[in-house]
């Protein structure tokens, strides 16, 4: 197992070296640079502004400059917001994004695993019917479509919760519907039909059998087997979630590093984008080496045949 | 249609004809509608916000522009960049499906973790910056060459070339579970052994079997471009102004909800258009696969 998890941990670093070269180039590469909106510059402001930026010098020595600040974790100064370093700016917003995008996570898994394993339990009945089709609908509504509904039925014509906004518990139950909505039908429709599959598997009528409680059959038994098509989800749930919450946090006018990062491609603002996506991709590739680990430890097979 | 049975399984679907049904009036409103409304209705007027009235029926948007009209053509752009985007898609995950499935082995292994890694990563950001970094630099190329017509279409153009270039994967998946159910059949057995080369097989034995599986992909990809289209456009960085899709109509919506006054046209009906467009495409998707998909069958 240690072999397969170092092989994995050392293939996702090769995609992290590729994705942050290729953000550096594309950035830097796109013309026009952030000081261009202003009225045109003395050059030799223009000079310092440059070497207080580090946007001086040739590709390549800005390109290993900025590998070397990375790998010392300097993200580097915002050319918009002057005289703040992208560090503090995410500091700042991260934890408003990852609380949310926990709060969703958490959601879409266990709601979509409950709904899930329902509808596999009572297949082909009425309650089986139901649940896949409000699935489908949810599956087929992007957030931009839920969040704005939910806002206008919730906060303006019941008004039993804020409009937008973050801080306290009533602020976060439309974000988090609104992010997780589209995932919880997405694994409840993945777990339906594994559990499906499970449900006809030899150990699970050994279990009934023995004269085992169907609560006990279903939830200790079946789901260890049925829920691994979810876990492999779980790392593409992750980066939606991230990408999701980006319209989420502008929908709710929720401060978190979402608006930054949009704020950063309207503005020219390279080292701020990078940095976001640097962030982004660095937690992701973290993120799906743990769905690894916690594959091979629910399977053992994996472990066995790598 | 590979299977003589799946367009009777379809027709008898009634979720199938509903579906249809819908998506055709959906497509021929958005077509025909905007040229049969006043041409005054595409210009900004004196009446700002007005609510829904027998003049307006949709209302109107923060220029006092008709939003019936820009609705409809924004229903038709939506449209247009999802079809071409899921052309797109088809073509690369086809091609990669096909290629890693049928040289399977360890060339098979490394082109599946790509897209697993793919899968991964937050595909829409980087194209979002993708997008934004050549966008400028297009519509220069265009301009010096006098090409108008790019100019005014390049922000779409880059948009269809690069959310097809991301929506690949399910396709590619796909198709190569499927080429590695069908290589191993007779007849390709038996095309093999008359010494046909592989560029043939692929193209004249294995390809005909895949039409199935891959109407119904596209049919389950269109929705998705779409709501990748919406996506750049309600964060203001894909279609621009003046021209609207549904994603920046709804951007719009949303930037005017106020608790004071609500201006619930400007979102009900954007995403009610949205709606129909992407549910009637998934149901029919959906129904597609139950009468195509050979695995569905069993």
């Amino acid at each position: 197992m240690t072999g397969m998890l170092l092989r994995r941990g050392v293939s996702l670093l090769v995609v992290l070296g590729i994705v942050i070269s290729a953000t550096f180039f594309l950035i830097r590469l796109s013309p026009g640079g952030p000081f261009d909106a202003e009225r045109k510059l003395p050059e030799a402001i223009e000079k310092q502004l440059l070497a207080k930026y580090k946007l001086d010098g040739s590709l390549w020595e800005q390109f290993s400059g900025y590998w070397g600040d990375l790998l010392r974790g300097d993200l580097r100064l915002s050319t918009k917001y002057r005289n703040r370093s992208v560090n503090e700016i995410l500091a700042q917003t991260l934890p408003v994004t990852f609380t949310l995008g926990a709060i969703a996570f958490l959601l879409a898994t266990i709601a979509g695993v409950w709904l899930g394993t329902f509808a596999a339990t009572h297949h082909r009945r009425a309650g089986d019917t139901m649940a896949m089709l409000g699935a489908l609908f949810a599956i087929s509504l992007p957030s931009f479509v839920i969040g704005p509904l939910l806002v206008l039925v919730f906060a303006l014509d019941l008004k039993w919760l804020p409009v937008g906004g973050w801080g306290s518990l009533k602020q976060m139950i439309l974000p988090a519907i609104t992010l997780a909505a589209p995932y919880v039908a997405y694994i409840a429709r993945l777990m339906r039909s594994s559990m499906l599959d499970t449900l006809n598997q030899d150990f699970v009528r050994t279990a009934r059998a023995k004269g085992l409680a169907e609560r006990v059959v279903l939830w200790k038994h079946a789901l260890r087997v049925a829920i691994l098509p979810v876990v492999t989800f779980m790392g593409p749930l992750a980066a939606h979630l991230l990408t999701g919450s980006i319209v989420v946090e502008t929908i709710f006018h929720i401060p978190g590093a979402g608006g930054f990062f949009v704020h950063s491609i309207q503005n020219r603002d390279g080292f701020l984008l990078g940095g976001v996506v640097i962030v982004y991709c660095v937690l992701l590739v973290i993120f799906n080496l743990l769905v690894d680990i916690a594959y091979s430890l629910l399977d053992r097979r994996i472990a066995l045949n790598d | 249609m590979t299977d003589p049975g799946a367009w009777q399984r379809l027709t008898r679907n009634p979720s199938a004809i509903v579906a249809a049904g819908v998506l055709a009036m959906v497509v021929l409103a958005s077509l025909i509608g905007p040229e049969l409304l006043p041409a005054s209705y595409r210009e900004p007027g004196p009446n700002q916000y007005a609510a829904p009235s027998l003049a307006h029926p949709f209302g109107t948007d923060l220029n006092g522009r008709d939003l019936l009209y820009r609705v409809l053509s924004g229903t038709r752009l939506s449209l247009l960049v999802g079809l071409c985007g899921a052309a797109i898609s088809l073509v690369i995950g086809t091609a990669y499906g096909l290629i890693s499935g049928y040289a399977g082995g360890r060339t098979d292994q490394v082109m599946m973790r790509g897209v697993d890694i793919l899968y991964s990563i937050p595909r829409l950001i980087f194209i979002l910056v993708l997008i934004n970094a050549f966008n400028s630099t297009l519509e220069q190329f265009a301009a010096e060459r006098g090409w108008v017509w790019l100019v005014d279409y390049s922000r779409i153009a880059i948009l269809i070339i690069s959310l097809g270039v991301i929506e690949w994967l399910t396709m590619a998946r796909i198709v190569r579970g499927q080429v590695l159910a069908i290589k191993s059949r007779t007849f390709v057995l038996a095309a093999q052994a008359l010494g046909q080369s592989h560029v043939r097989i692929l193209l004249r034995h294995i390809l005909p079997n895949l039409l199935g599986v891959i109407v119904v992909y596209l049919t389950l990809t269109i929705p998705a471009v779409i709501i990748d289209e919406s996506f750049l456009s309600f964060l203001g960085l894909g279609t621009q102004a003046p021209r609207a899709s549904l994603g920046s109509l709804l951007a719009d919506g949303a930037s005017a909800i106020n608790p004071v006054r609500s201006f619930w046209w400007m979102i009900v009906f954007p995403s009610a258009f949205m709606a129909l467009t992407l549910l009637s495409l998934n149901f029919l998707g959906d129904a597609l696969r139950d009468a195509l998909d050979p695995r569905a069958k069993s």
